[in-house]
């Protein structure tokens, strides 16, 4: 049992700082409202306009973030490959086109079925 | 402390050579993945118009080949080989892992020819999943005829899933192909056309579930990693019998067993981890509850055999006591909950659940029977569920067509529909265990293994459990055959070329498997060389050899 | 007493070798097809569906009678013959042939099941005549010849069992033909239930004897029973037994059987008392080597059979109902052939004859009160009837044959073989013998009055009819099949106890007779004396009771009568002193006990089943959080169990 007693302790720790943070921060901080800080944080100065009555982001924004997670991925792959390019030589060369030609599928379809068009 | 340096061997090895492919016996996938990418290409590039056509005869084309490339990879396989292992062993290529990807393969048509059903123009999908139910949106779509076709490539992600996630040879790809599997079948569960919100809630449940479950499933693969230092089976294998990596690791390997346990026994849907079920059942369109209901539970039990017969293969006792706990559980809870069910649909979620507990005694058995009977039971399972949920397809409500699920409704239904009533009655027989139907042939088979491994209570509960649902079973075929005719009686459609055809597979299917289950059994599934009861009470060296033949 | 039968023939089992004996799966084939053609022609088959379905159970017939022919003409030896239809299973090492078995044993049932079913196929053409579902009904009689023919006729337990289910779902199905009434729904369930009880220890039993012996075939099981533990096979004999008293109506799983006469007359008469209900006889007797491996097992047998024995007669003095007197009947003669099957190889060929005369004087007992209802206007309750002689002379004539031959008047069948399960008991030697052999003497006696209390409620003393009734004659398509059943409830005995000629055709199977037959012997024997004297003293009894009864000469008025009738019983009975009074008290106790008790237990378990049920539903909330949280809990016990069992 000693085994884990260290991941115990560490869990323990972690808790005792996300709970002692969160107390502190309630009672020691000053706490100044204003209209700005109520807001969801966007980039950019003005903020899009929301929905009447709600405040709930649209779902293209969803579209959006999902297309970067796409290419996120495919940059993990890159990289990689692109140390070992020698060692996979040929062989890894036409996986690796046939992997960006499947992600680009799945672009394609996002762009023809309009999910880059925000209207 | 902990020891943070482990032996040199254990670390991955860095790979830097090209991985020698074997295409040919990677092509049942290879197609079926194929067809999913080009089905995408499909819905970009083609107009709205022609898309249906192309996507069904894309998608059967692609299962067909698949089926047939499977079947000749069957022939092709040496007589005495243990089976291949492809791809830096990743994935393996042996009788076992065929049979469940032909069973799915047919059983993944069998749901096509429902999901490609049309009737007045309306298929059983939402025309447009992305609009608010009820909305003014969603009425124009529904008057301008949208229907999402994506349907097509999604399912064709999902069977890829599911024949990988039986034929998976270490952990990790198990969870890809986990995941390849069901997020397509989350999506799926949420576009049926009636009873939005109802699918829509299905769905997101699922989903949430599911990825709980991914979680424990992957939560257990980092555990066994930490005790074996592997995620390939036969290295996790190999260190159950010496021992594991470091001293004092069994506790990391017993609940490794156990998380990686829950994520199998969820997608199974055995009690405690039925609950999604039912309701996914109920609110996903009929022709994918058909898929998961067949296809998913064969893979998902696919996997769960070679986890459990591989991977754990030299730990036996140590997961036995946990599946016995749950396999009673499940046929228990599961048979008296159906008792009481007024929707046929729960219902015949409710029955795969307590199925599912049925073919858990096959894999406590953990002998060679009990392979060749969850196999046999699985396949014929399959076929009978697909033609049950096509019959529930063809049974609507009078007055807006949606799908008439109160059984109340079912009532004098062998009157007004005979062969309709008549096929799903003997659907349900099978499903009690019949003889003369698949039904009593697999529980037969799964129930003996059980018993030659020593689990006869668990038979005995299995026994009791199958009276109980013969009850419910028989209850209904009574309703249909001897009740009058309900105020609110459904209006049952014609079933159409598709529907037709899926119920007369299921049809004969269920008769074939219970009358002349003998060729099927004997060519079809993989026999472990005739083994003495001396054989079968070394059950470890049985184990040890399922795979290999 | 193993080896010595095995060496009778249990070893020697030969392929058919071509001819009629090769198609034996004929006669299960034929009346199957009529039943498919019946069910699936739909209307079309309305019109002749019937006359098709007595072909095919009368072709059935004749190749059985074919069969015989066949047999005969072989040497005893030789007489054990396997006809291989197909390969059914092979799951691994579990393999399973779908093979008939043709051994005298077999084509006895198989004779006694086609040459009685088809007589009440053709009576049923009759019976059935107004009823619009006539054609389903015929279908579903086929259906059960058939499955009860593989039954008989399985060469190994899986395939048996087969049979066996097929007799419970057609049993199922006519017991609930009349859907119509909430109680046969009722009874239709409440046999079904029971019957899974049953089914269960049968299962179970074939799967251990699997497990043990790496095979269900009948011959390798019994040719490798010594090897086996006596334990394991006590075990498997007490399986086979909880399987056979679902079936048979034994004692403790006996309370469907008086629930199930809610079914046509035909049926009670084909299913529930001359065939499907002595299936759990032949199933001890065929697994008479099992049994004799296990004298605890055969103990029980006994004991179960004694008791149904009595409570069987018991029940059927005190029902009012002619179907379910005769029901409790049944389940008394059949308490008679588990006896005997429990007693070993000498008890085995008494309990067949017994049997197979058993179906003809029941089955011809009970198409007469068939007769007699279908006179009345389906009137079952005996107070009613009274002094029908006259009106139906040829149902009398047939239904007194029957009565002569069940309560055991000499020279008829059913003296000839119940004097034999009487000899048997007495022969078993020791106490146990004894009792048993009282309890069969005793049983006569009890069997002579409640007979005579039926015969005499319906046939004799006053009329009281309701006041609608206009009692006739049955047609000829009635009369006839009951005058072949009575002609054999007459002499059947004789042909098959004299010389021992059924004992001597059985004898490869169940072993050879143990002494020679002595017609002076089975006269003069004093058990044999005390069984007639007590046969006498019931029917005089009876006589005294229901025959002369001043039963009020008014007009018959409905419940008046009944309720005049039933207090005259009462003051009879007080009258008939103290020696009755216990009786009467055991009949309504074995009653209210038959009633409450059993039935609550099974209403009780259906009751408890919905009660959790709807218990265990509230765990469906419908909240994904509920079911997460569900999940974590169930991964928690997952752990635990694995972590617990294997570290603790």
């Amino acid at each position: 049992m000693e085994l884990y007693t260290p991941i115990f302790v560490l869990g323990g720790i972690g808790a005792a700082f996300v709970i002692v943070s969160m107390i502190v921060g309630a009672i020691a901080g000053p706490k100044r409202y204003n209209r700005t800080k109520l807001q969801a944080y966007e980039c950019g100065i003005e903020p899009t306009p929301q929905p009447v009555g709600g405040g709930r982001f649209t779902i293209k924004y969803y579209l959006t973030a999902m297309l970067f997670i796409v290419f996120d991925i495919e940059v993990i792959f890159l990289v990689p490959w692109a140390v070992h390019l020698d060692a996979l030589g040929i062989f890894g060369l036409v996986v690796m086109i046939l992997f960006l030609v499947n992600v680009s599928i799945a672009y394609a379809y996002e762009w023809r079925r309009g999910g880059l068009e925000w209207n | 402390m902990i020891p943070l340096s482990l032996s040199e061997t254990t670390l991955p090895t860095v790979t830097t050579q090209a991985p020698d492919l074997d295409y040919w016996l990677l092509s049942p996938l290879l197609v079926v993945f194929a067809a999913g990418v080009i089905g995408v290409i499909v819905e970009a590039f083609v107009p709205a118009q022609r898309r249906y056509s192309i996507q069904t005869a894309l998608a059967m084309v692609a299962v067909g080949v698949a089926f047939v490339l499977t079947l000749v990879q069957v022939g092709a396989l040496p007589a005495d080989s243990a089976g291949l292992t492809l791809a830096f062993a990743t994935v393996v290529v042996d009788r076992p892992s065929l049979f469940f990807q032909g069973v799915i393969l047919a059983l993944a048509l069998a749901s096509l020819l429902l999901i490609a059903e049309r009737r007045d123009g309306e298929s059983a999908f939402t025309g447009q999943a992305a609009a608010v139910p009820g909305s003014e949106e969603e009425r124009a779509h529904v008057l301008a005829g949208s229907q999402h076709t994506e349907v097509y490539p999604l399912v064709m992600f999902a069977v890829l899933g599911m024949q990988l996630f039986t034929a998976a040879n270490d952990f990790l790809t198990m969870f890809i192909a986990l995941e390849v599997m069901s997020l397509p079948l989350y999506l799926l569960c949420g576009l049926a056309r009636r009873r939005r919100l109802f699918s829509q809630e299905a769905a997101l449940k699922y989903f949430l579930l599911g990825a709980f479950s991914s979680a424990f499933f992957l939560f257990g693969i980092a555990m066994v990693y930490g005790y074996a230092g592997a995620v390939e089976f036969a290295a996790v294998r190999a260190a159950g019998s010496s021992g594991g990596l470091i001293d004092g690791g069994e506790p990391l390997l017993l609940i490794g067993i156990a998380m990686i346990g829950v994520g199998m026994l969820f997608k199974v849907g055995t009690v405690p981890f039925h609950n999604w079920k039912p309701d996914v059942y109920q609110g996903a369109p009929t022709p994918i509850t058909a898929l998961m209901a067949s296809g998913t539970l064969v893979a998902a039990f696919g996997a769960m055999l070679r986890v459990f017969y591989v991977a754990f293969g030299t730990t036996v006792a140590q997961w036995r006591p946990m599946l016995w706990v749950v396999a009673i559980l499940t046929m228990v809870v599961a048979a008296v909950i159906a008792v009481t069910q007024r929707d046929i649909k729960r219902l015949l979620a409710y029955s795969s659940v307590v199925h599912a507990g049925f073919i858990l005694t096959a894999v406590v058995a953990a002998n060679a029977d009990g392979l060749t009977g969850a196999m046999f039971y699985l396949a014929a399972y399959g076929f009978t569920t697909v033609g049950a949920f096509a019959i529930v397809t063809l049974v609507r409500n009078p007055d807006n067509g949606a799908e008439a699920g109160d059984l109340t409704q079912w009532a004098g239904l062998g009157r007004t529909s005979p062969f309709l009533a008549a096929s799903l009655g003997l659907f349900l027989l099978a499903f009690a265990g019949i003889p003369l139907t698949s039904g009593f042939i697999g529980k037969f088979a799964v129930f003996e293994a059980a018993v030659a491994a020593g689990a006869t209570p668990l038979v005995v509960v299995g026994v009791l459990s199958s009276a109980v649902t013969a009850f419910f079973y028989v209850r209904i075929i009574v309703l249909m055959f001897f009740a009058e005719p309900a105020e609110n009686a459904p209006r049952v459609l014609k079933p159409g070329i598709l529907t037709g055809t899926t119920v007369g597979l299921g049809v004969a299917a269920t008769l074939l498997l219970g009358i002349l289950p003998g060729p099927v059994l004997e060519h079809v599934i993989p026999q472990p060389a005739a083994e003495t009861s001396e054989a079968v009470a070394a059950e470890h060296t049985a184990a040890d050899s399922l795979f290999a033949r | 007493m193993t080896s010595t039968l095995a060496a009778g023939g249990y070893a020697a089992t030969t392929a058919a070798d071509g001819g009629v004996l090769s198609y034996a799966w004929l006669m299960i084939a034929l009346p199957l097809l009529g039943a498919a053609v019946l069910l699936l022609g739909g209307k079309r088959t309305n019109a002749w569906g019937h006359w098709l379905a007595i072909a095919a159970a009368l072709s059935s017939f004749v190749w059985a009678v074919l069969s015989l022919g066949q047999l005969l003409g072989r040497a005893p030896e030789e007489r054990s013959v396997t006809v291989h239809v197909y390969q059914w299973i092979k799951v691994g090492t579990f393999d399973i042939d779908l093979s008939l078995l043709i051994d005298p044993l077999s084509m006895t049932f198989a004779l006694l099941i086609t040459g009685v079913g088809s007589l009440i196929h053709i009576y049923s053409v009759g019976y059935m005549a107004h009823d619009e579902n006539r054609r389903r009904f015929f279908a579903y009689l086929n259906l059960f010849v058939a499955a009860m023919l593989v039954l008989v006729l399985a060469d190994n337990y899986a395939v048996l069992f087969l049979g066996w289910e097929g007799v419970g779902l057609a049993s199922y199905l006519l017991i609930g033909f009349w859907q119509h009434k909430p109680a046969a729904a009722v009874a239709a369930k409440k046999a079904f239930l029971i019957n899974r009880v049953g089914d269960i220890g049968l299962l179970v039993s074939i799967m251990l004897l699997f497990t043990t012996f790496g095979t269900v075939t009948f011959h390798p099981v019994f040719e490798s029973v010594d090897g086996a533990g006596r334990g394991l096979m006590t075990a498997v004999g007490l399986l086979l037994l909880l399987g056979a008293c679902g079936k048979s109506a034994q004692l403790p799983l006996q309370a469907w059987l008086l629930d199930a006469m809610e079914g046509p007359t035909p049926v009670s008469a084909l299913i529930h008392a001359a065939t499907m209900v002595t299936a759990g006889v032949y199933l001890i007797v065929r697994s008479g080597p099992i049994f004799e491996a296990a004298p605890t097992a055969q103990l029980v047998v006994t004991i179960v059979g004694a008791a149904t024995l009595l409570a069987g007669a018991i029940i059927g003095c005190a029902k009012d109902d002619i179907k379910k007197a005769l029901a409790g009947s049944t389940m008394s003669q059949i308490g008679y052939m588990t006896l005997a099957a429990g007693l070993g190889p000498i008890g085995y060929a008494a309990a067949i004859a017994h049997l197979v005369t058993h179906g003809f004087f029941k089955a011809g007992l009970f198409l007469g009160a068939g007769s007699v209802m279908h006179a009345m206007n389906d009137e079952v309750d005996m107070r009613r009837y009274g002094g029908l002689r006259t009106v139906m002379p040829v149902t009398f004539a047939t239904f007194g044959v029957g009565y002569l031959a069940i309560i055991g008047v000499p020279f008829l069948s059913g003296w000839w073989t119940k004097e034999g399960i009487i000899q048997a008991a007495f022969d078993s030697g020791g106490l146990t013998g004894q009792i048993l052999g009282w309890v069969t003497v005793l049983g006569a006696g009890l069997t002579a009055f409640y007979m005579s209390r039926i015969m005499f409620l319906t046939f004799f003393g006053t009329k009281r009819w309701a006041k609608d009734a206009n009692p006739h004659e049955s047609p000829a398509v009635m009369t006839v099949p009951m005058i072949i059943l009575a002609i054999g409830s007459a002499a059947l005995g004789a042909v098959l106890v004299v010389n021992y000629t059924l004992a001597n055709f059985l004898a490869p199977v169940v072993g050879a007779p143990a002494h020679e037959f002595d017609l002076v012997h089975m006269l003069t024997s004093p058990y044999s004396l005390a069984a007639l004297v007590l046969m006498i003293v019931g029917v005089a009894y009876a006589w005294v009771r229901y025959a002369n009864d001043k039963v009020p000469v008014t007009a018959p008025k409905g419940n008046f009568i009944t309720v005049a009738a039933r207090e005259e019983l009462y003051g009879n009975a007080i009258n008939e002193g103290l020696f009755m009074r216990p009786g009467q008290q055991l009949t309504r106790a074995t009653v209210a006990f038959d009633d409450h008790g059993v039935d609550g237990v099974v209403t009780g378990i259906a009751r408890s089943v919905r009660a959790a049920s709807e218990n265990l539903r509230l765990t469906q909330t419908g909240f994904a959080r509920s079911y997460a949280l569900t999940m974590l809990f169930g991964a928690a016990v997952v752990v635990v169990t694995t972590l617990g069992v294997n570290l603790a």
